[in-house]
């Protein structure tokens, strides 16, 4: 299901407890992907994009763009509010600037939201290959 | 069948030491007490994602290589480097990130550790205001009136409401524990009626806005612990708190100050702060002066949002007011394990507790100039050592790109971004399971971490591989001082 309604939003990165037990598992594991290739959107958010759950989306910031699978906010209401948990795909998108304290900023981020249709969400590897262009340690 | 009891948990900054585990055949099959994090680091460590081998980068594939030819490669790395960056700490002993500072102000470089883009801006902070604080155990026996604030321990540090706070069973306040499961049955109710009605009446939308300007519920003037949860989102903490505040994304200042006004008795001439009704935040104030003992936790929500710093000097300031009126503490939600450890061994070693420069031989702290993320935004760093941490994956993506771009060594138990673009891959035992160690818990008491089965053939510790390294960095200097 495709729409080209796009969506301006705040985006907050943060923990899941998902998230979590998926780091502890190993970076590299399904649960990881699954805890963290994701983005939080609220009901009304998604109503306006003109898509259900479970859909992959684009997020863009001036930072950078990556796929994700935007799934219905279980911590809803946040209208206007996108959440995503930590990790590589968050910090795609993220903005490094520290206010000269050392701190990027990781939260409260203008971004924009567009559902994609079938695109991907790109697996650890392809993503660390996307962006670095140096090859990553083939993963069993 | 073997159990080990108190064994220490290394995940999170709460550092429980009542787990219990059972092992068999060397293996830890069993996990009691702990919460799904801890489970899932002691049943799953030593996974497929374990890493076995030390692996060198050859012709752009990472291939396995013996212990000592990894070794020295990174110390001929750190060597050659001008300005090498060495960062983590945060994840391992304390005695390993002793050898790191040692090993850093040997090759003259920047050593950082994982509180720069977590609770860096508290340090800063604290630095300038000063800390009224305690340890967990006087909150757990104390507090009456607990605050998260912009955190979600539910989530990230899953038994400290438990072990710690409203639901700990304290010598002289009581667990909250039974009032929370009779009002989670009863919300439990109250949703089942609504979906019934939801169905008689199909296309009725439900309302989306009563928890943002809910008022303060009778039950927050209760006899008793009370806990109030101030987010941007309904966090699981805010769904157990007995209130919840919801404020604007990037207004946490706006209304630490307007809390500090109140509190001081001065008048607000506004109608309502950061999205809240300025008689509500009347209300909580009234809370916050009348409780016996008042302990403020707080969060990322604080120190990466808008303000940074700022927000916690306003949170700091606003404990200070307060404690003019009561008795009130306030406390970092710290997030790894040890990175408490990491700030309190930089310190004692070189006066600095994270960002510390060594480049012209004398320990050197300028965040925001000599923090990782900067140093790297910049361009400035030639090689980097990263032990038990993931920048590849928690770096905004241009900081990681410099990090990437020049030789990475990686010290890690486990596969990870990081690991996986690395240069000089060795992997270590994991201290807390396979290795003794001492970490620092978020209220700065330090912890035994036990060493409870054996790690795998010829995996070391983090300090031990430290010190290889170390001294293998020494030879080279010396050799290249006799040649000259």
């Amino acid at each position: 299901m495709t729409s080209n309604q796009r969506l301006q939003a705040i985006l907050i990165t943060g923990r899941t407890i998902d998230q979590g037990v998926g780091k502890e598992k190993g970076k590299t594991s399904k649960e990881y992907f699954d805890g963290v290739a994701i983005c939080h959107i609220d009901p009304a958010d998604l109503k306006k994009l003109g898509v259900k759950g479970n859909v992959n989306v684009q997020i863009s910031t001036i930072y950078g763009s990556v796929i994700v699978k935007a799934v219905e906010s279980p911590r809803a209401p946040h209208p206007g509010i996108v959440y995503m948990p930590y990790g590589p795909w968050a910090n795609a998108v993220s903005d490094p600037d520290t206010d000269s304290i050392g701190m990027p900023s990781l939260k409260g981020i203008n971004a924009e939201i567009e559902p994609i249709g079938d695109k991907p969400v790109l697996s650890l590897s392809e993503l660390l290959k996307s962006q670095f262009g140096k090859e990553p340690y083939a993963l069993h | 069948m073997p159990y080990i009891e108190s064994v220490t948990c290394p995940v999170c900054g709460c550092l429980c030491d009542d787990i219990r585990l059972r092992i068999e055949a060397g293996k830890i099959v069993e996990v009691k007490n702990g919460c799904a994090m801890c489970e899932s680091k002691f049943l799953g460590y030593c996974g497929e994602h374990r890493l076995s081998k030390p692996l060198l980068r050859k012709n752009g594939e990472l291939v396995e290589v013996s212990l000592n030819e990894a070794v020295k490669k990174a110390a001929e790395i750190l060597t050659e480097a001008n300005y090498p960056l060495l960062y983590g700490w945060s994840s391992t002993s304390c005695e390993a990130t002793r050898v790191g500072l040692e090993l850093a102000e040997e090759v003259g470089g920047v050593i950082d550790n994982t509180s720069t883009v977590c609770h860096g801006p508290s340090v800063l902070s604290v630095q300038d205001i000063g800390i009224p604080s305690c340890t967990l155990g006087q909150v757990r026996h104390r507090a009456d009136l607990v605050i998260y604030w912009g955190c979600d321990p539910w989530s990230a540090h899953p038994r400290h409401i438990e072990r710690y706070t409203s639901f700990s069973e304290g010598r002289f306040e009581k667990s909250e524990w039974k009032g929370y499961l009779s009002k989670t049955k009863a919300l439990i109710v109250k949703k089942k009626i609504e979906k019934a009605l939801k169905r008689v009446f199909a296309r009725q939308a439900p309302s989306l806005s009563p928890s943002v300007r809910r008022e303060p519920p009778p039950t927050l003037f209760k006899q008793g612990r009370k806990m109030i949860v101030v987010d941007v989102r309904r966090t699981r903490s805010a769904e157990t708190a007995d209130y919840f505040i919801q404020v604007e994304p990037n207004k946490d200042y706006e209304l630490l100050e307007a809390l500090r006004l109140l509190v001081r008795d001065e008048e607000l001439e506004v109608e309502e702060v950061a999205g809240i009704p300025v008689a509500y935040l009347e209300e909580v104030a009234d809370l916050m002066i009348r409780c016996n003992f008042g302990a403020l936790f707080f969060g990322l929500g604080l120190t990466m949002s808008r303000g940074k710093m700022r927000n916690i000097d306003a949170a700091l300031s606003l404990v200070r007011d307060l404690n003019t009126r009561t008795k009130f503490t306030i406390m970092p939600m710290r997030g790894h394990f040890n990175v408490s450890g990491a700030d309190t061994v930089f310190t004692w070693q070189t006066g600095y507790p994270y960002a510390v420069d060594f480049s012209l031989c004398y320990p050197r702290y300028n965040p925001g100039e000599t923090s990782a993320v900067d140093v790297l935004l910049r361009g400035e760093t030639d090689a980097s050592l990263i032990v038990a941490s993931d920048p590849v994956s928690n770096f905004p993506r241009k900081a990681a790109e410099h990090l990437v771009k020049n030789p990475l060594i990686v010290i890690d138990p486990h596969m990870n971004a990081t690991a996986q673009m690395g240069d000089v891959v060795i992997p270590s035992a994991l201290v807390g399971v396979e290795v003794e160690g001492t970490a620092y818990r978020m209220d700065h008491v330090p912890l035994p971490l036990k060493k409870v089965v054996e790690p795998p053939e010829g995996l070391i510790s983090d300090e031990e591989i430290l010190r290889k390294i170390l001294s293998e960095v020494r030879k080279i200097k010396t050799g290249k001082t006799e040649e000259s």
